[in-house]
């Protein structure tokens, strides 16, 4: 079910720093949801109009979860930009997800 | 979860590995998680997918192999050469596997997690071949890939319990830890079955070795088992349980040299038993073996052939120089060499593939030249364990072994290196005896020959191009005497006997010389007297006709003178 949210002012090719997400989970469990909602809360506070979130569940699709070498769940990959980052665990720590998605220095 | 079923006895999920089947009676334990545990490079990764490989192949248990460590092509290309076909397996949905890739940096922990994306993998590729066997190679770069221990501890054991559940008989492998049996101490998850392999170097030389550290509910072999790695993949050899009830024989095979059979009770060694033939360098321990060899491939037998120290192509001519044409029974696949370097590998895989063959080859006769060799990969007790079981292992198959060993020179001659002559039947020495002339000749001693009556005497022992010969020794005088030393001591008495014999005849001559003066005078003395018989009758006759002449003037005087 993704969800994709744009602005209609820039057009995607004129933004190089177009986000996408995709959050891996395993079926609708709390923790999922609350991660989800954790990232939903970051993006539009930090990235409002430029990404997306795919949301894979892992117990409709198991195949899925080589493709991204997934592991734990829920876990959180930044396809775009690169370099590829993954985020494990429901993204409570905001400032943890910022600093591993690149948004916060180190 | 499914109902534990046979509670009273433990299933057991065989591996088709060699050996390994044995020493666990029957396998795995079925339904159950095996954890192998050894240090790098000591074939765990190999044990966790032959287990699977072979389920699939000779069980047809479809089976599930996952990786932490290579790549499914990278896997394939290993286990190519040992003929397992990953990729046909696979394509045959027999096999599912899953390379799992964990990059530290690349992850960030933020809040709570589990590995629920693992499971849903493994229950992908479980439900999709209907797997009953998983490999699993090795959690442990889960260790080193994600942050939070006690999370992964927590979900490691929620593993174990998950695949017990699922039914399914797992491996998984573990690197050996410094003061535990893994680093991450993973024999806390598994109860069940620990296996430990070990790969030692000693003198440089590499040994496999395979313990059953623990194996619940099941009696096991509990010694380190010699493990291999050839072209057919893992293998343990349960060697030790060979025990002393082999079949004893009275047939007789022949030595390959009649004198030596001869001395042997006239028959030879018996068929099935041990046999050492020892000396120092050059003696011909190597010819007596291939005279052995060469009369085994006549008789129409199969003989194996382990050199440590020739080539094979080296043996075959040196032999033809002595009369053996060893290339024959190698063209008709009587005779099979089986020439590696000692120091090629250790003590248990020489032993190991020296079974592997014996059992493909079936041979009458193993001759093995020389055991000394041996004593440089392991110490002399060691290598006496090693060839006790080549021995057991012969006489089990009523294979008759030759062995030959080295005695170095100083030392004492009636001794053997490894101080293996109590496990052999016959012992045949060779030694090398030098003459004050300068010259080095070959005895042969027959030492003892357990259940026959054997020769006390010692002969010479030559080689020529016509063969191996035994010659009784010179014996006379005090002395033994070999070599030229005998054929000059042999000319010698030649000699006085012609010389006695020379002697005898020129006393004839004489004496018949003289017998026939002797008797040539007694005939002119014969002559002499004859003539003096004649001359004497020609005088009586003469005087007679002077008296009758006499007489007769006499009367004629008297009638002129007219005497009346």
């Amino acid at each position: 079910m993704p969800k994709k949210t744009r602005p209609d002012t820039v057009p995607p090719s004129q933004t190089p720093e177009f986000w996408q997400l995709r959050l891996y989970v395993a079926g609708m469990t709390a923790r999922a949801v609350a991660a989800f909602d954790n990232l939903k809360r970051l993006c539009e506070e930090h990235l409002a109009g430029y990404y997306e979130i795919e949301i894979i569940d892992l117990l409709e699709n198991p195949k899925l979860a080589a493709g991204d070498q997934i592991l734990a769940v829920p876990t959180l990959v930044r396809k775009l930009p690169p370099p590829m980052k993954k985020i494990i665990g429901d993204l409570s720590n905001e400032e943890r997800v910022l600093v591993g998605l690149d948004l916060r220095p180190r | 979860m499914p109902p534990e079923t046979n509670i009273m006895t433990l299933e057991k999920c065989p591996t088709g590995i060699r050996g390994l089947d044995d020493i666990t009676s029957g396998g795995l334990p079925r339904g159950r998680t095996t954890l192998v545990c050894g240090g790098t490079g000591c074939g765990k990764t190999l044990l966790a997918l032959e287990f699977i490989v072979r389920g699939i192949r000779e069980f047809d248990e479809p089976g599930v192999f996952m990786s932490f460590e290579e790549t499914t092509e990278e896997l394939a290309s290993n286990v190519a050469s040992l003929g397992f076909d990953l990729e046909e397996l696979i394509h045959g949905g027999k096999l599912a596997m899953d390379y799992v890739h964990v990059e530290r940096s690349e992850i960030e922990e933020t809040g709570e997690y589990d590995l629920e994306g693992l499971f849903v993998r493994l229950d992908s590729m479980i439900v999709e071949t209907g797997a009953k066997r998983v490999g699993i190679d090795s959690l442990e770069a889960l260790f080193a890939g994600l942050p939070n221990e006690a999370i992964l501890r927590a979900e490691l054991r929620r593993l174990f319990r998950w695949l017990k559940d699922r039914g399914v008989t797992t491996v998984i492998t573990g690197e050996q830890g410094k003061n535990e049996l893994t680093r991450y101490g993973l024999e806390e998850y598994v109860s069940d079955c620990v296996i430990f392999l070990n790969h030692r170097v000693v003198n440089r030389v590499g040994t496999r070795l395979l313990r059953i550290v623990k194996y619940r509910g099941s009696s096991h072999g509990t010694n380190e088992y010699p493990t291999m790695i050839d072209e057919h993949g893992l293998s343990v050899l349960p060697i030790s349980s060979l025990g002393f009830d082999y079949p004893v024989s009275t047939e007789r095979v022949s030595t390959g040299i009649d004198r030596l059979d001869a001395m042997l009770g006239g028959k030879g060694y018996y068929s099935g038993s041990s046999v050492l033939v020892s000396g120092t360098a050059g003696t011909g321990k190597s010819s007596l073996a291939a005279a052995f060899a060469d009369a085994a491939c006549r008789r129409g037998e199969r003989c194996l052939y382990v050199a440590f120290e020739e080539a094979p192509a080296q043996i075959c001519r040196n032999m033809a120089s002595v009369g053996f044409d060893l290339d024959q029974w190698t063209g008709k696949g009587l005779l099979r060499f089986h020439a590696v370097r000692s120091t090629l590998c250790g003590l248990e895989q020489h032993l190991g593939s020296m079974i592997k063959l014996a059992r493909e080859f079936r041979p009458a006769v193993v001759v093995i030249d020389p055991v000394t060799n041996l004593s440089a990969v392991g110490s002399a007790e060691e290598t006496k364990a090693m060839l006790t079981q080549v021995v057991d292992f012969c006489k089990n198959q009523s294979i008759t072994t030759l062995f030959t060993s080295l005695t170095e020179g100083g030392g004492p001659q009636e001794q053997t290196d490894p101080g293996v002559s109590s496990l052999m039947d016959t012992w045949v020495l060779l030694r090398n005896t030098e003459t004050p002339s300068g010259e080095r000749n070959r005895l042969l001693f027959v030492l003892k020959s357990r259940g026959m009556a054997h020769s006390s005497q010692v002969r010479e022992f030559m080689l020529s191009d016509k063969g191996v010969q035994l010659t009784d020794v010179y014996i006379g005088a005090g002395t033994v005497l070999t070599g030229s030393a005998r054929l000059i001591q042999e000319a010698q008495d030649e000699a006085v006997a012609e010389a006695r014999h020379r002697d005898a005849t020129r006393r004839q001559r004489d004496l018949e010389q003289e017998k026939a003066q002797v008797q040539a005078r007694i005939g002119a003395l014969q002559h002499k007297a004859a003539l003096l018989a004649e001359d004497l009758d020609s005088l009586t006759g003469d005087e007679r006709s002077r008296l009758e002449t006499a007489t007769r003037n006499r009367a004629d005087l008297a009638s002129a003178r007219q005497v009346d």
